[in-house]
């Protein structure tokens, strides 16, 4: 780490190949046979259970547990994909400490919740690893369905419009389908690549085509998916930037999503540029990814500014203690004011109290925001306005996600929303048929 | 998915599970809940004789025995059969079959031990549309001491008298439930057979004092400053129900009666555990009673996977698979050679399998002073206790030494089958 400080402001390579990589590797190790038993025997087979209340797709965890502790990690994985079919997605980026852990019995007894998350994993691993895909269509019904944005949305409302036999086009705007858990998530959360494997395991159940590099608002119309299509589905999550005004100019500001993205993409990383002292301002998840990646590449301080309190950050008390884990440091109630080259100043958030930090890079990461609906859509909250089935204001078209109101903008939760989305569709479709 | 369909003497059910005749199965309500949940059948819990309705206990009616984790291992009670006029118990049974004709609906019976009540009582329930009947022979408490549960199913000659009776006055399917509180469960069996019975269910439960308080002295449960001995169930007595099942399935003369497995029957490995050893089906309580009705759902999964992975079509397919595996001592192996194998990217050192060899048996795990545990070969016997102690599974494994191989211990090379039936040592060998 000797060379760090002679690297200039903004530089990549301040860490080696090998030096990133075992940084990177996986956040929490798979479970071995044996942890999985002992975490499985934990489970008190709850009635009406807590975790499964808590959990946005509904996924029978004490039937799944169970199923692990007698030796059939694949009924277990059956029982979690009947409701996730991106539950091995899930089981890796999901914030358990604030849904299925949080609630489990055994943390109100002991402090210590069933493993849920890992065992999750433990058991979708066993079932993708063997390269089965447990579910076939049913007959094709010719009936076709334009989705929009090949993230956990939309490919969770194609998989099981596809186990309907319906026919089925996502239509992304990037290189790559997958949308945040490929662009997104933390790397040390899905890494190997996990992302496309889920992708590809997902596709194999046949009837969806992915359209790459086609955006909504391009050479793509809602009124020509329609004219083309039975009906469409829009989950092309958040992809405008929240605006931050700042006095000041300052060359190294950059929207932590785009740095995330880049990251994301880049083989070894070590062509990712990062600041000798990085400031990230935000308060969620994504403030919380870019602070702690900056930190595995070597950045020297890495500091998270929040304009509010600890208990307003919606990061969850888990990410924040993961980030100063590596190193960051977070700063509460700063709201920032004024750049300059290599630094930045805050005030103490109403006060006139003014805080100045060294900062090469500042990323922003204050929120997005939906870009590019069509005009006709209803709005509510800055999302697309969507009922319980997840109907938007025009006939024909739904949508689930981080695009549409309600819920959190969580993989699990547009996980949820895209399957239910489906079954709506699909209910739609086939009424009187 | 694979076919779980069963059909037990002539009853079918959507799969192999039923509950047994028992506190689950007393009422129409338990009962919906029950195939709701996916059971494929009942036993309904034992009616009596009309007239003035059974008397329970109203203290505790259960004791338990507790694993690690407070997990319930056993569970015993002295509840008696349902305390619930037979109007009432024939009304419900009436119904819920009616609604449920394609799931298994058989009625347990317990009446005094003459051919006037169970000829009534046969006749009380001939409306129902039940698909058979099951005869209690082994509750062991209260009932028994008023002539009737076990102390019918420990003498043979009453067994075979009332099923007889039953045959008689009956064209239901006739089920007798053995109690294991006797010596050698093969005669109850016979008797039952002679007696016309189209199977045996068993084992009801084991006579059992849970605990006894240590500040006040008393039996476990306790009523008023008392205890009575009661029925044992639950996981704790699946070993002893096991052998119960396979001693009538291998037996000669009864090796064609069906069997309905009973006993610590909790997932669904136990399941086809006793299905291997001649059950054609299976009921089920302290699951159910422990982790409510939706346990059978796991019972479900797991049999159908088991059967996908082995190519089983269908469940009668797996019954009596084990039975003749299952021998009496004199008939195993003695060349049969095995030695205890530490992994030690396994091993976590915690010692239990030295201190069990070293204290208990035969001094053939060796400790350095790193603790490292290696297995002295020259020692081992392969009693398997360091296996069974050892906390991680397939950690201490039993090497299987081939025909010609030295066995370090005695020196001998390994050699061909031979048995004590043979053996030199044997001063009834039949040949030398």
């Amino acid at each position: 780490m000797s060379h760090i400080p002679s690297l200039p402001d903004i530089a990549a390579g301040r860490c080696t190949s090998e030096e990133i990589s075992e940084r990177f590797s996986d956040l929490h190790p798979p479970l071995k046979h044996h942890e999985a038993l002992v975490a499985a025997d934990r489970c008190y087979f709850c009635f009406d259970a807590p975790c499964t209340i808590a959990c946005p797709t509904s996924i029978d965890i004490p039937l799944f547990i169970r199923q692990i502790a007698t030796g059939t990690a694949e009924a277990a994985a059956k029982t979690i994909f009947d409701q996730n079919i991106l539950g091995g997605m899930c089981a890796r980026v999901c914030p358990t400490e604030t849904l299925c852990e949080e609630v489990c019995v055994r943390e109100t007894a002991e402090g210590q919740p069933v493993l849920i998350g890992q065992l999750q994993r433990y058991a979708t691993d066993t079932v993708m690893a063997s390269g089965v895909h447990p579910y076939a269509r049913e007959p094709k019904t010719g009936k076709s369905i334009a989705i929009v944005g090949a993230g956990p949305a939309g490919l969770a409302c194609a998989h099981r419009l596809a186990m309907h036999g319906h026919s089925v086009t996502i239509y992304d705007a990037r290189q790559k389908g997958g949308g945040l858990n490929e662009y997104g998530i933390a790397a040390y959360k899905a890494p190997d690549d996990f992302a496309q494997q889920e992708l590809d395991w997902l596709m194999s159940i046949g009837g969806i085509v992915i359209e790459t590099g086609a955006r909504l608002g391009d050479d793509l119309s809602l009124t020509l998916l329609q004219s083309d299509h039975d009906a469409v589905f829009l989950g092309m999550g958040l992809s405008g930037v929240n605006a931050l005004a700042l006095e000041g100019t300052h060359d190294g500001i950059c929207d932590a999503v785009d740095w995330i993205e880049s990251m994301r993409q880049s083989p070894d990383k070590t062509d990712i540029s990062v600041g000798r002292n990085v400031v990230v301002i935000g308060g969620g998840m994504t403030a919380v990814d870019a602070a702690i990646q900056s930190k595995l590449l070597g950045a020297e301080t890495v500091t998270i500014a929040y304009r509010r309190d600890k208990g307003a950050m919606s990061a969850s008390e888990f990410e924040q203690e993961l980030a100063t884990s590596k190193g960051v440091h977070i700063l509460f109630n700063a709201t920032p004011e004024t750049v300059s080259n290599g630094a930045i100043t805050f005030s103490r958030t109403g006060t006139d109290e003014q805080i100045t930090l060294p900062a090469d890079q500042i990323m922003r990461a204050i929120g997005q925001k939906l870009e590019s609906a069509s005009a006709d859509l209803a709005i509510d909250g800055g999302k697309i306005k969507v009922d319980e089935n997840g109907r938007t204001s025009v006939k024909g078209i739904w949508a689930g996600g981080d695009c549409a109101s309600g819920g959190e903008d969580l993989t699990v939760t547009a996980v949820a929303e895209g399957r239910d989305a489906a079954e709506d569709i699909h209910a739609n479709l086939m009424k009187g048929s | 998915m694979a076919d779980l369909t069963s059909d037990f003497i002539g009853i079918k059910s959507p799969n192999p599970f039923w509950l047994a005749s028992a506190p689950p199965t007393d009422k129409e309500y338990n009962v919906r809940r029950a195939f709701e949940a996916g059971w494929g059948g009942v036993v309904w819990k034992t009616l009596g004789e009309a007239g003035p309705p059974i008397v329970n206990v109203n203290g505790p009616r259960y004791g338990a025995i507790y694993g690690a984790d407070r997990r319930l291992l056993g569970l015993n009670n002295i509840e008696l059969i349902t305390d619930r006029p037979l109007e009432v118990n024939i009304e419900e049974i009436t119904r819920v079959k009616k609604d449920y004709p394609d799931h298994a609906v058989v009625v347990s019976l317990m009446v005094p031990c003459e051919e006037g009540p169970w000829k009534d009582i046969l006749r009380r329930i001939e409306d129902t549309g039940a698909d058979g009947v099951e005869l209690n022979f082994g509750c062991p408490h209260g009932m028994a001491e008023r002539g009737m549960g076990s102390a019918v199913g420990q003498v043979p000659e009453y067994i075979q008298m009332v099923t007889e009776w039953v045959k008689m006055h009956s064209d239901y399917p006739c089920i007798v439930k053995l109690t294991p509180n006797i010596t050698d469960v093969r005669f109850p069996a016979r008797a039952a057979q002679a007696g016309g019975a189209d199977a045996v269910s068993l084992i009801n439960t084991i006579n059992s004092i849970t605990s006894v308080n240590l500040d006040t002295l008393v039996p476990e449960p306790t009523i008023d400053g008392h205890g009575a001995h009661g029925g044992y169930c639950g996981p704790a007595v699946k070993p002893i129900a096991l052998n119960m099942v396979a001693e009538i399935a291998r037996d000669p003369e009864t090796a064609n009666l069906p069997i309905s497995g009973i006993g610590g029957i909790t997932t669904w490995r136990d399941a086809v555990e006793f299905m291997a050893l001649g059950a054609g089906n299976v009921q089920v309580c302290t699951a159910a009673m422990t982790y409510g009705f939706k346990v059978v759902q796991e019972m479900i999964s797991g049999l159908s996977q088991y059967m996908d992975e082995k190519g089983i079509d269908s469940v009668s397919d797996i019954v009596g698979q084990a039975v003749p595996k299952a021998k009496n001592w004199q008939d195993l192996n003695l060349n049969y050679v095995t030695k205890a194998e530490i992994d030690q990217d396994l091993c976590i050192k915690c010692g239990r399998c030295y201190i069990s060899c070293e204290d208990t048996s035969h001094q053939a795990i060796a400790m350095s002073e790193d603790r490292v545990f290696t297995v002295k070969d020259d020692e081992c016997v392969a009693c398997n206790l360091c296996v069974n102690v050892c906390p991680v599974e397939g950690c201490i494994t039993m090497r299987e030494l081939s025909i010609g191989e030295l066995d370090e211990r005695t020196g001998k090379k390994v050699e061909e089958y031979a048995n004590w039936t043979t053996h030199p040592n044997n001063p009834g060998a039949t040949c030398g």
